[in-house]
């Protein structure tokens, strides 16, 4: 069968791999398929050798994370088949304490994708071979792409003509940075209404 | 007594001439020959999705000159092409040739720094000094579209910011028929030239299926005999009405990466005559107030125009929620923008994909075996800007 279309791959997918895709969407004509953590290895590999699919370059792996979520983690995984011009996403959603399985085994690209992850995230990876920090300082603490991260983060270097090198010290604002709420300037910003929130309270109070 | 061998390790970088940028490579070396290459990365980490994600649409494409500084337009494409998707609208035709014309500016742009630093790491000097003049003539041309030479933000959502001057399209047009005969001059420096060669035939050797498997985009995949052009295969703005052929590589090595790169530039110049010959009237962003700031006329007459101009700068557009993954072929490979929407108007989330992300992650590979002199040249194959690799 020769797969022309998005919607014939969605077809092909899920009569194949039925009970392990809990649901799969089409927007903006891109496919998405929602996984169990367990099953990424398998439908990766699926993907990869199927002779419908020949999903054989992984573009990228795209860490989101909604902190008020149970799942609070989201992986996304980019596909990309030359030999059928079609991409796909996989989509994994799942608990800050979960590890996931590597897939450095059939990608070797993953391996520094992971690692970016991992150093962004906090997210931890199984079977990967040198999960190490990638892109922040040697020695840096926290995961600078969770939400929770401050935008300006905790420390900052600069040249200590004293010692003569370069020292680490914690940030220190002259202000506080500011994050405008402009999102509806016609009835009032978000921080202009809690204050007036609070003080009507005291009044009534 | 048997003699024990003993590897030495060599720190490379992070300021070295020949890295590119900031590149730390620890290398393992058994006499000349390197056994294992571990490239440290993220000197030049300025944390661009983090601060996008705190910045309105607008607000977060200048962000995207910074990361690829040598073609700077290709990159602001692939962010306007995911907004625009997720907005759900059509940028008018003119608009579409003009950030053509500007994306193949930009590609030899590109390929001209890289294939004249290639011939510097290897030894020669003379192609860097011909080819610096023809960038800097480009260079001016991005500062007559945008008002500056780098960092252009000129690719709006909805179209371009404004439309060229008429005398840029002839100048264009006359660069256009001069820049070949350069190309020419170039070539006869380096594609016969027995030390170019010597040091780059036959080394770096990739295959088609090490380089599927790397994730290699672009050059780095078409050097390897892999037809595949974004700008052919999944056409974005107007590719698609063009004509322009795909040079494609034979053996992987370094001196086809080579090649290819100086037959894009030809071909990136056919592109820009078709479109400067076919060039459409119109206007050059969407019409929408709602997403493209009024000009400045209207603002003296037109309320409406005051409160759109007004809204868009301070509240930016709200872009539906959702998420889409755009792609442009950029002069290093697949630059890619997924990006998620919260139907706010700041990004959710906006995972950048840098082509040499993936190039510079396969240096161990390529590398092992090679001779310590060979990773100048690789590194220069490899065509890597620390600005995206690190972003």
């Amino acid at each position: 069968m020769f797969i022309k279309d998005i919607k014939e791959l969605e077809k092909v997918v899920n009569s194949e791999l039925a009970s392990k895709i809990k649901k799969s969407t089409i927007n903006f004509n891109e496919l998405m398929l929602e996984l169990e953590v367990e099953n990424l290895f398998s439908i990766i590999q699926f993907l990869k050798s199927n002779d419908n699919c020949r999903f054989r370059q992984l573009i990228d792996i795209a860490g989101v994370d909604f902190p008020e979520k149970d799942k609070r983690f989201r992986l996304i995984y980019l596909l990309l088949s030359h030999e059928k011009n079609l991409r796909i996403k996989l989509c994994l959603d799942f608990e800050a304490s979960k590890n996931i399985p590597s897939i450095v085994k059939i990608f070797p690209s993953a391996n520094w994708m992971e690692r970016e992850v991992f150093d962004m995230y906090g997210i931890k990876f199984t079977n990967h071979p040198d999960l190490r920090r990638i892109l922040t300082d040697y020695g840096f603490k926290g995961h600078p792409l969770r939400k929770d991260f401050p935008l300006t983060g905790f420390n900052e270097v600069r040249y200590s003509e004293k010692e003569k090198k370069v020292i680490y010290e914690s940030v220190k604002l002259e202000q506080n940075y500011r994050n405008f709420d402009f999102e509806s300037p016609w009835e009032g910003t978000k921080y202009l209404k809690e204050i007036k929130k609070k003080s009507d309270n005291e009044k009534k109070e | 007594m048997k003699k024990k061998n003993k590897t030495l390790n060599l720190n490379f970088g992070p300021q070295h001439p020949a890295a590119h940028g900031v590149l730390r490579l620890i290398l393992e070396l058994d006499g000349e020959i390197v056994e294992k290459a571990d490239p440290h990365i993220g000197l030049l980490h300025r944390g661009t999705e983090k601060l996008i994600e705190h910045k309105t649409y607008s607000q977060a494409l200048p962000y995207f000159d910074r990361l690829d500084y040598v073609a700077p337009m290709n990159q602001e494409h692939a962010f306007a092409l995911a907004t625009e998707k997720l907005l759900n609208i059509e940028i008018p035709i003119r608009a579409k040739y003009i950030r053509v014309i500007f994306c193949e500016i930009g590609r030899i742009l590109s390929h001209i720094l890289n294939i004249t630093t290639q011939a510097l790491d290897v030894g020669a000097l003379t192609p860097s000094l011909w080819g610096f003049e023809e960038r800097e003539t480009l260079m001016t041309f991005y500062e007559r579209a945008s008002g500056s030479r780098l960092h252009a933000n000129f690719f709006r959502t909805g179209g371009v910011h404004q439309d060229l001057p008429t005398k840029l399209y002839e100048d264009i047009g006359k660069f256009c028929d001069k820049f070949p005969k350069t190309i020419d001059d170039l070539e006869s420096l380096l594609t016969d030239n027995r030390i170019f060669k010597q040091r780059n035939v036959e080394i770096g050797i990739v295959t088609k299926q090490e380089a599927l498997s790397h994730s290699f985009s672009g050059v780095m995949l078409r050097g390897s005999g892999v037809s595949w052009d974004l700008r052919k295969s999944q056409p974005y703005e107007c590719y698609k009405d063009l004509e322009f052929k795909i040079p494609i590589g034979k053996n992987g090595d370094c001196f086809d990466r080579y090649l290819c790169r100086v037959e894009e530039m030809r071909e990136s110049i056919k592109i820009i005559k078709q479109c400067l010959r076919n060039l459409p009237k119109g206007p050059v962003k969407s019409i929408d107030g709602k997403i493209s700031p009024p000009s400045r006329d209207e603002l003296k007459d037109s309320m409406e125009a005051l409160i759109h101009h007004f809204k868009l700068f301070t509240e930016g557009f709200r872009v539906p929620a959702g998420d889409v993954y755009a792609a442009v072929e950029a002069p290093k490979g697949e630059f890619g923008v997924y990006l998620i929407s919260d139907g706010s108007n700041k990004p959710y989330r906006c995972k950048i994909r840098a082509p040499g992300f993936s190039h510079l992650q396969a240096m161990d590979y390529l590398i092992r075996g090679h001779m310590l002199a060979d990773v100048p040249a690789v590194l220069g194959s490899l065509d890597i800007v620390f600005g995206e690799v690190d972003r």
